[in-house]
């Protein structure tokens, strides 16, 4: 059963051909079997098999939402009430949420099960999934590579069909290039397209959930769940949400694409260069134009990203004082010694070097220097995808340098981290959708095709997915030890 | 720029997070590295540009000045560290 696609498996728990309670089953086993991937941060095994109950009642009693019954897991960002919610770090180890995300809430509604919450780099800081502190995720391709970051084991459970879908975050590439180096689908919608309540904040005006799927047909039906208007969430946005699945099949014909020729140039490797090629030879085939575009800016984007994330990062987890919530030191001298120890033992290496870099950027003196300055090279930035996008449809281009590279190769150089997302951040500040789709092999290891389109044009995207998932099957290869 | 381990140390204090004293230079190194990184900035002219500090540009929503909230001061306090009486403990403030 763990070969179906979400869609598939919705299809036949509607129609019958399973319970939930089977299928859920089925993936706890699979899940024990692949315990050496260190996806999962934890298992809700008992809960799963009570919503499954649950969602064969549903399902039984008919009318039961799409998503009823269908097994999938959260990226443990997301506040689950009663249920350990640790964002990958020794802070939060003892944490378990007292609410739930909007995002898990409107999971629940529709009947969706929850088989547990799944692994990711240290409060979302990270390419590789490395700086966890459960341990590095293993990427069902290659064991030895990482999954990437940091929703790395969002990405190496779908990819190892361990679950049929799961949520991720993405602040500045973290569900585009995990799915590439797994080999799925990824969707990080537009800024404010799905909530942020509950979902534990890194940098909040990058920070935005989204779906790692099989397919884009399986993506549509996660965001048509996830996205909407939240009165919890100060910047979610006011929009009606489309029907994701109603134009899946629309016809490519004239679709205007847009290559940067920035993405493109001599400092993108050859074996990519033309793996992108290829895949966008199969655009041309259904019709498509090729446009290039011009983003002088693109390449500010990653020193604007490290003032603007470690800025906001450094405000944001100032909450984790050892007072409320979270870890706390043993017998602290005073108060200060008490959030210096508590704080000090909690966060590991990566997370204390950009709330270091944040609060340096954000002091006296500094400030104009460097927060005032990277949010006007932002606004640069923007302007370019405005402007491009005035002519094309949507921007296309590679989501990662290389495919998945080996674990501990680049955890001595933080800068070489940095540089794994030379090609997702700048959708972030400009808080644009993209997507990451499987797009063919380099080394017998996946790699993602990029995809990004217009603000609320998530439908647009999927479509365009799709209709690439209909005349290649790159998406549908699993990993050798998980078919 | 280049920080030194005194700027380092200083910082850390701002941020009351505690670093172990032998990581102090590696951090230096770090810290250092990441501004030459985003030093790539001050080379571009951003006269006249306006500050970008959200995506959508939105402004703050207002709502009725309505409680909404119900009080989960149980939940919320049982997961806390230290607490007595209904209050969050922590080490004496003052004499």
């Amino acid at each position: 059963m763990h070969t179906k696609t979400l869609t598939e498996i919705s299809r036949g728990l509607q129609a019958g051909d399973y319970s939930s309670q089977e299928l859920t089953e089925s993936y706890l086993k699979r899940i024990k079997q692949h315990t050496a991937l260190n996806s999962f941060i934890t298992v809700t095994e008992d809960l799963a098999i009570a919503q499954a109950k649950q969602a064969d009642a549903m399902l039984a009693a008919g009318n039961a939402p799409v998503l009823t019954g269908v097994p999938i897991a959260h990226k443990d960002i997301f506040c689950t009430q009663g249920i350990k919610t640790s964002c990958g770090s020794k802070m939060l180890d003892n944490f378990i949420a007292p609410y739930n995300a909007t995002v898990i809430e409107k999971f629940n509604q529709a009947g969706a099960i929850s088989l547990g919450k799944l692994n990711m780099d240290e409060f979302a800081m990270g390419s590789s999934n490395e700086t966890s502190f459960y341990g590095t995720v293993h990427n069902p391709w290659a064991e030895n590579t990482v999954a990437g970051g940091s929703s790395g084991g969002s990405a190496a459970a779908v990819a190892a069909r361990l679950i049929s879908g799961a949520t991720g975050t993405d602040t500045g590439g973290s569900i585009r290039q995990p799915a590439a180096l797994c080999g799925i689908t990824g969707l990080k919608p537009t800024y404010g397209r799905v909530s942020r309540f509950g979902m534990i904040a890194y940098a909040s005006s990058l920070d935005q959930g989204g779906t790692m799927t099989q397919t884009a047909a399986d993506s549509a039906l996660m965001l048509q769940t996830m996205a909407g208007f939240d009165t919890k969430d100060s910047t979610s946005a006011e929009q009606d949400v489309p029907d994701y699945s109603a134009n899946l099949n629309n016809s490519l014909q004239g679709l205007k694409i847009g290559l940067p020729k920035e993405f493109f140039d001599d400092s993108l490797n050859a074996e990519m260069a033309t793996a992108i090629e290829t895949a966008i030879n199969e655009y041309k085939k259904m019709g498509a134009e090729i446009i290039e575009v011009s983003m002088p800016n693109l390449k500010l984007a990653i020193p604007a990203y490290y003032v603007i994330a470690p800025a906001e990062c450094s405000a944001n987890l100032s909450r984790m004082d050892g007072v409320r919530f979270g870890h706390r030191c043993d017998n602290p001298e005073d108060l200060n010694d008490l959030y210096i120890r508590s704080r000090g033992e909690g966060f590991g290496t990566e997370v204390k070097r950009r709330i270091l870099v944040g609060t340096y950027a954000l002091s006296a003196g500094y400030y104009d220097a460097y927060y005032i300055k990277a949010q006007k090279i932002r606004r640069l930035i923007s302007n370019d995808f405005t402007e491009a996008l005035k002519t094309v449809d949507v921007i296309m281009g590679p989501v990662t340098p290389t495919p998945a590279f080996g674990i501990g190769e680049k955890t001595k150089d933080p800068i070489e981290m940095y540089l794994a997302d030379i090609y997702t951040i700048a959708v972030n500040l400009a808080g644009l959708p993209a997507m990451s789709v499987p797009a063919g092999f380099i080394d017998n290891k996946p790699i993602g095709l990029q995809i990004i389109g217009n603000y609320f044009d998530e439908a647009k995207l999927l479509n365009v997915a799709h209709q690439y998932q209909q005349v290649t099957d790159w998406h549908q290869q699993t990993p050798q030890g998980f078919e | 720029m280049s920080l030194t381990t005194d700027d380092v140390n200083q910082i850390a204090y701002l941020a009351r997070l505690g670093i172990d004293h032998q990581d102090t230079s590696s951090y230096t190194q770090n810290l250092s590295d990441m501004l030459e990184l985003v030093a790539q900035m001050q080379a571009v002219n951003t006269e006249n540009i306006e500050p970008m500090a959200h995506p959508l540009d939105n402004i703050q929503r207002l709502r009725p000045d309505i409680i909404t909230e119900t009080n989960q001061r149980d939940a919320f306090q049982t997961i806390a560290p230290q607490v007595e009486d209904k209050l969050y403990l922590v080490p004496k403030v003052i004499d």
